[in-house]
């Protein structure tokens, strides 16, 4: 049995974060991921917000990877090629009352240092989100939007590049402490590690309780949210937030631009049982519209064309405020067991800031000496938004870039199968969409998902029974025509 | 990037572009291409297997496949050009069109240009259907293309939710290939499809139509696993109590189209939010001069033979010389009407008018008052939502000199 320095557990933002920052140095990491792709849980279901830091306690953890984090993002961006824009954000108050929680916030980001906090009047914040109407608007300069999963995937495929190994559809099921290393058993055999890094979010418990009992419990907290038309993109240029509801230890519903040019409404916040029940409701679309409403009047109730939800991972219950600060820790009773439990909200920004935490923990034990041969495949810009003569050198190079496959986003044959190449090996109808963006548009994978079975069938060999949406039991299919028997 | 001058450029190659494409070279045009971006020619027509295909215009019961076949012939007697798998970016006001295949930018030239794009499915979000996002919902005409196209069953217990025609179609289909077809679910007290089809595809095979039902929650986190329907109450809200949940591993979605016209939005042409299509007149002349529009495009037709006529049509004055225009009348949507086409007129001339009524209704009278004065009055035994009512009128110069608007309305 081959020993790794380090195993990761989770192929969220969080374990990817920290896959590829220990890819950078002489050591072998393992990731498990129980999902037939990495960002399949929270890291995808979310506001997917830069966050500056003016929510989280002064002195706090999530404070202070927060701010850290967010001032890491642009190079992150710019090295590895994935969409960001500083919209910035407005948290609003509706009358004098509500101001009083605003100047809170501004006292918190000062002593957090978030530069550029500024009190703009009623007027002002018209002027800028002529949709608003308010008392006054705190504005955030530093708050930015992204996309999570792009995120996630291009830090996750980066590690892979740089000899990360990653075991997709693959389950811990068990761990055991040996004297110098841990044996984890999975469903796809077992493994040797000196390090655990459990990043698995939710299922974090679990995973302690395999080798320790846990001093903690988790709280799942649903939140939904809708998707507008991106027809209703001009409603709004910058983020819009009430001020924080009391109690619930959230932000509240929000109105969300993203980069590809949709509005999010949400996340409603509902604590519950389940940590894997990602519905949604039609109570809670009515009342997340309603909410939406009265922050921006102009929204069109037809706007709507999507909702999901996505499950935080609270360390407190509602009872008791909702509120605690993260736990990056090593443990004290298995050494070697690194815990990163309860990263909700502000994990996003937080996860580069917690990676380079996590390198210095594993550093204590391994050396970590840089590689030489690092290296980062940087993501490539959509044929579509190409001028045409890039179009026209990049359809010599390769024609299958002149067939477009994807209509509503104007994907092509090129780019469904270079997603379908990863060097994760996640072959998903998801991992697809996720990737290229095949699939995501209006017509939700009416015109193009036929084409890109046939590209998995021909192209990659692919049986249709094998054929998956998003999860090891999500099949697509099942069987050839006369084959179903009721 | 190579580039190419025509008389007609037809985007989309589906029945209603075949259809305007060979009327265009008939009718006078000399260079007609049609620009699809598929591999092959004819839209969803080789998937639609069953017949009932070219009843009214040719007389004769006809496959998807035969209908087609009947036009790919006619095409080619005709010397039209296809441009398969080359897919519209844009075009401009000059009618220059952008586009983009497998050996690199195209630029085509065109006199007239005959929007034909088609239509694509409501998928379950145009319904907001809670609950879980698991594998096995298709839009019925997904579900078709994959049983006829590719030889592929998405499942073997099925629930169809929406009565479109598509929808139950394609409970026969699967019924025929061993599937377990649960039942048809449908919102209002009425099928949404043609009467021929809820008695062929459903009555015949006994496959349930569940009336004034919904479904209000979609179960399974990987794959289907079941879906509850509930019985609405006359405001469509669903009757607490009545809920049926119903095992199956396949929800196939028939809850109506979408005319496609990202292309006509871009460009700034006007559209009629009822029809989802654009405003034209008498001619199928959009907003933008020498652009046409026709098929499932401009509105939905529920037959290949009544989208046909239009798009010959189309393709006749697409072909033709571009006349002065005189200021237009404006054609409303009145009483118990849902939409008429075309929505202005423009010239003296017989004018091919087709329309949707809101709700079905018996022995009523089919009206046209021009500035309130009557000029064309039908009786109709019968009138449904699902089938396009169809009349020509006689537009006179004093109709056009005399009137603003054309109101139409359905007395009971």
């Amino acid at each position: 049995m081959k020993n790794f320095h380090v195993a990761i557990i989770g192929g969220g933002v969080i374990g990817s974060a920290i896959a590829w920052e220990l890819s950078k140095y002489k050591i072998d990491t393992i990731v498990f991921e129980k999902g037939l792709d990495v960002c399949s849980g929270a890291s995808k279901a979310n506001s997917g917000v830069i966050h500056s830091g003016i929510n989280s306690s002064p002195g706090s953890l999530k404070a202070r990877f927060c701010v850290e984090g967010n001032k890491m993002f642009q190079e992150l961006a710019e090295k590895l090629g994935f969409s960001l824009r500083w919209t910035g954000k407005y948290v609003i108050a509706k009358n004098p009352l509500e101001s009083q929680e605003i100047d809170r916030l501004i006292k918190v980001g000062e002593q957090n240092n978030v530069p550029g906090l500024e009190i703009h009047t009623g007027a002002l914040v018209k002027k800028q989100e002529p949709n608003i109407t308010c008392f006054e608007g705190l504005w955030v300069p530093t708050a930015g939007i992204f996309l999570p999963y792009e995120f996630t995937i291009s830090l996750a495929e980066n590690a892979a590049v740089n000899n990360v190994k990653f075991m997709l559809e693959t389950k811990v099921t068990s761990i055991k402490k040996q004297k110098e290393n841990f044996i984890i058993k999975t469903n796809k055999g077992a493994y040797s590690s000196n390090i655990i890094i459990n990043a698995v979010g939710l299922a974090c418990i679990e995973i302690v309780s395999m080798l320790e009992k846990p001093d903690f419990k988790i709280y799942p907290c649903r939140g939904e949210y809708l998707v507008l038309d991106k027809n209703y993109a001009g409603l709004i240029n910058s983020m819009i937030y009430p001020v924080p509801p009391k109690k619930q230890g959230v932000l509240g519903v929000h109105i969300t631009p993203t980069i590809e040019g949709n509005i999010l409404i949400g996340p409603s916040a509902e604590y519950i049982d389940d940590p894997d029940d990602k519905k949604t409701t039609s109570s809670m679309m009515k009342t997340l519209l309603r909410e939406a409403k009265e922050i921006m009047p102009a929204i069109p109730e037809k706007a709507v064309i999507s909702a999901y939800s996505g499950v935080r991972c609270k360390l407190a219950s509602l009872e008791q405020g909702g509120l605690a600060d993260y736990r990056v820790e090593e443990s004290i009773q298995t050494p070697g067991l690194i815990n990163l439990l309860g990263i909700e909200s502000p994990g996003l920004t937080s996860a580069p800031a917690i990676a380079k935490e996590v390198a210095k923990m594993v550093s204590k034990y391994h050396d970590l000496k840089l590689k030489k041969d690092f290296k980062i495949v940087k993501k490539q810009p959509r044929f579509i938004d190409l001028n045409e003569k890039q179009q026209t050198d990049l359809i010599k190079k390769d024609n299958r870039y002149g067939r477009i496959i994807c209509r509503c986003e104007q994907i092509t044959e090129a780019e469904v199968i270079k997603a379908l190449s990863n060097p994760l090996e996640a072959q998903s109808l998801s991992s697809v969409k996720y990737r290229c963006r095949a699939g995501m548009g209006r017509c939700q994978g009416g015109f193009c998902t036929q084409h890109i079975i046939r590209i998995m069938q021909d192209d990659l060999k692919m049986d249709i029974k094998d054929i998956k949406m998003k999860s090891p039991d999500s099949y697509l299919f099942t069987g050839h025509n006369r084959e179903a028997k009721s | 990037m190579s580039s190419q001058h025509v008389d007609v450029a037809v985007i989309g190659g589906g029945p209603a572009g075949l259809a305007a494409a060979v009327s265009a070279k008939e009718n006078g045009a000399k260079k007609v291409i049609i620009i699809d971006r598929n591999s092959w020619i004819g839209g969803i027509l080789p998937q639609c297997i069953h017949d009932g295909f070219g009843v009214e215009e040719t007389g004769t019961s006809m496959t998807g496949p035969e209908y087609l076949q009947m036009y790919i012939d006619k095409a080619k007697k005709q010397n039209i050009n296809f441009m398969n798998e080359t897919m519209v970016l844009r075009f401009d006001k000059n009618r220059t069109i952008t586009a983009v295949n497998k050996s690199g930018i195209q630029k085509i030239q065109a006199k007239s240009i005959i929007l034909s794009m088609g239509c694509r499915e409501k998928t379950r979000w145009n319904i907001m259907a809670p609950g879980d996002r698991p594998s096995g919902i298709y839009t019925a005409g997904v579900a078709q293309a994959f049983i006829n196209l590719y030889n592929i069953m998405p499942g073997k217990n099925i629930v169809i939710l929406g009565s479109g025609d598509v929808g139950l179609i394609m409970a026969r289909r699967l019924r025929f290939e061993g599937a377990n077809v649960k039942g048809v679910v449908e919102i209002l007290p009425y099928a949404s499809g043609l009467p021929r089809n809820v008695v062929q595809c459903l009555d015949d095979y006994d496959i349930p139509l569940f009336l004034n039902h919904t479904v209000t929650y979609i179960n399974g986190r990987d794959r289907l696993e079941s879906v509850t329907i509930t019985q609405v109450d006359e405001k469509m809200n669903a009757i607490k109590g009545t809920e049926k949940k119903i095992k199956c591993d396949t929800l196939l979605l028939s809850l109506g189209l979408i005319p496609e016209n990202e292309l006509s939005k871009d460009i700034g042409i006007k559209m009629d939010e009822i029809t989802g299509g654009a405003i034209i007149d008498q001619s199928f002349e959009t907003s933008i001069p020498c652009v046409y529009a026709c098929g499932n495009c401009l509105q939905v037709y529920d037959t290949v033979d009544v989208l046909a006529k239009g798009a010959k049509l189309a393709g006749i004055y697409a072909a033709g010389k571009t006349h002065k225009k005189k200021p237009a009348i404006i054609v409303k949507p009145g009483k118990n009407i849902r939409y008429v086409v075309p929505q202005m007129i423009n010239q003296i001339g017989t004018v091919h008018f087709t329309l949707r009524v809101i709700k079905p209704a018996q022995s009523v009278t089919l009206k046209i008052l021009a500035d309130g004065k009557e000029v064309y009055k039908k009786k109709h035994r019968w009138v449904n939502p699902a089938n396009i009512v169809e009349f020509d009128l006689e537009i006179t110069e004093k109709i056009l000199k005399i009137s603003k608007t054309l109101e139409v309305i359905l007395n009971e």
